[in-house]
């Protein structure tokens, strides 16, 4: 059997949630998902996490390759607007279901080169 | 070369032995001894008897080399580092050197946080301005070759062992990878003890709080 995590809880990601999908008045488009990133409440503020990695966490009923906790990957593409909204694109797309949920936005891949300049 | 301009139609600016001057053609030719020089060319393989009944051509082989990966600038041996992914999130560790693959061989060490020698990708890290001398510390024997997972014999299994189920391998770390995490704490700890804290900075994890906002920190 696999041992749990012991000793002090590290959390190496920061937290974030999902807004909805990219949209228009009468159009959405489900491959672009919106989030915000705790914290981040400027354009300015994006360019660190551009190209970091997000994995949206959560449970499901059946369980697969050993356990019920299933996991979508993503990246952050870029901005969305001026407030710190974060624009970014899953393996998968997102359920709807997952509106409002939480992700977790990763600190790699850790690099200058990924850094989207305005 | 600069293109060629044409003063009026059939008359260029620049006449033939000028641009033939100008190429400069005429040094490379003085230099091999009046030819100009020829790569060789690989022998000639002997033509097929047959004309071959598909019409595939063979794939070129691609010459095409990788660039050696770019360390990054803040990245430089002794360097403190923070691991972000794996079993040993979290943990500030040093960076040793970087190896041909362009992985970054990093130790705890051992002793003070329990990471051994291992291989890092440096996307997975982040570099911290807090830097160990580690002139001392003999890193040479490490290379990709040394990280290289041991490759299994099988053997021949008789007919009575057939049917048996496979006796569990150990998989203890061998004596001598032993020895070298040894030799290697030995120097690297003197050279962490001779600074205040550093000690317990090495042995401390770093995790997010509640309100920290990784893109505003300076490492």
């Amino acid at each position: 059997m696999v041992q749990g995590r012991q000793g002090q809880r590290v959390r190496l990601y920061v937290r974030g949630t999902i807004l909805g999908y990219k949209r228009s008045k009468s159009n959405q488009y489900e491959g672009t998902s919106l989030l915000q990133v705790e914290g981040v409440n400027t354009k300015e503020d994006v360019s660190y996490y551009a190209g970091k990695r997000i994995a949206y966490v959560y449970k499901a009923k059946t369980k697969s390759s050993g356990t019920t906790v299933r996991c979508i990957w993503g990246k952050v593409t870029r901005p969305h607007g001026n407030s710190g909204v974060v624009r970014a694109r899953f393996r998968s797309n997102l359920p709807a279901t997952s509106m409002g949920k939480k992700v977790r936005v990763f600190m790699y891949p850790s690099s200058t080169f990924f850094a989207y300049s305005i | 070369m600069a293109p060629m301009s044409k003063m009026a139609l059939g008359i260029k600016r620049a006449s033939r032995s000028h641009t033939y001057h100008r190429r400069g053609l005429w040094a490379i030719k003085a230099k091999h001894g009046g030819a100009f020089p020829k790569a060789e060319k690989p022998a000639a393989v002997a033509e097929p008897k047959f004309y071959p009944a598909d019409d595939v051509k063979p794939r070129t082989v691609s010459t095409r080399k990788p660039h050696p990966t770019k360390l990054r600038s803040t990245i430089t041996p002794g360097t403190v580092l923070i691991l972000l992914a794996g079993r040993y999130m979290g943990k500030r560790v040093v960076f040793l050197k970087q190896l041909k693959s362009g992985l970054l061989l990093i130790t705890g060490p051992f002793k003070i946080n329990g990471v051994p020698i291992r291989r890092v990708n440096q996307t997975y890290v982040i570099a911290t301005s807090t830097k160990v001398d580690i002139s001392k510390v003999n890193v040479q024997k490490f290379d990709d070759k040394y990280f290289a997972r041991e490759k299994k014999t099988r053997a021949k299994k008789t007919e009575g062992e057939l049917f048996e189920s496979e006796k569990e391998a150990t998989k203890n770390l061998p004596d001598f990878k032993k020895d070298d995490q040894k030799v290697i704490d030995a120097e690297l700890i003197k050279a962490i003890v001779a600074v205040p804290d550093l000690k317990n900075y090495l042995g401390a994890r770093f995790s997010l709080r509640d309100g920290d906002k990784p893109h505003e920190m300076t490492f």
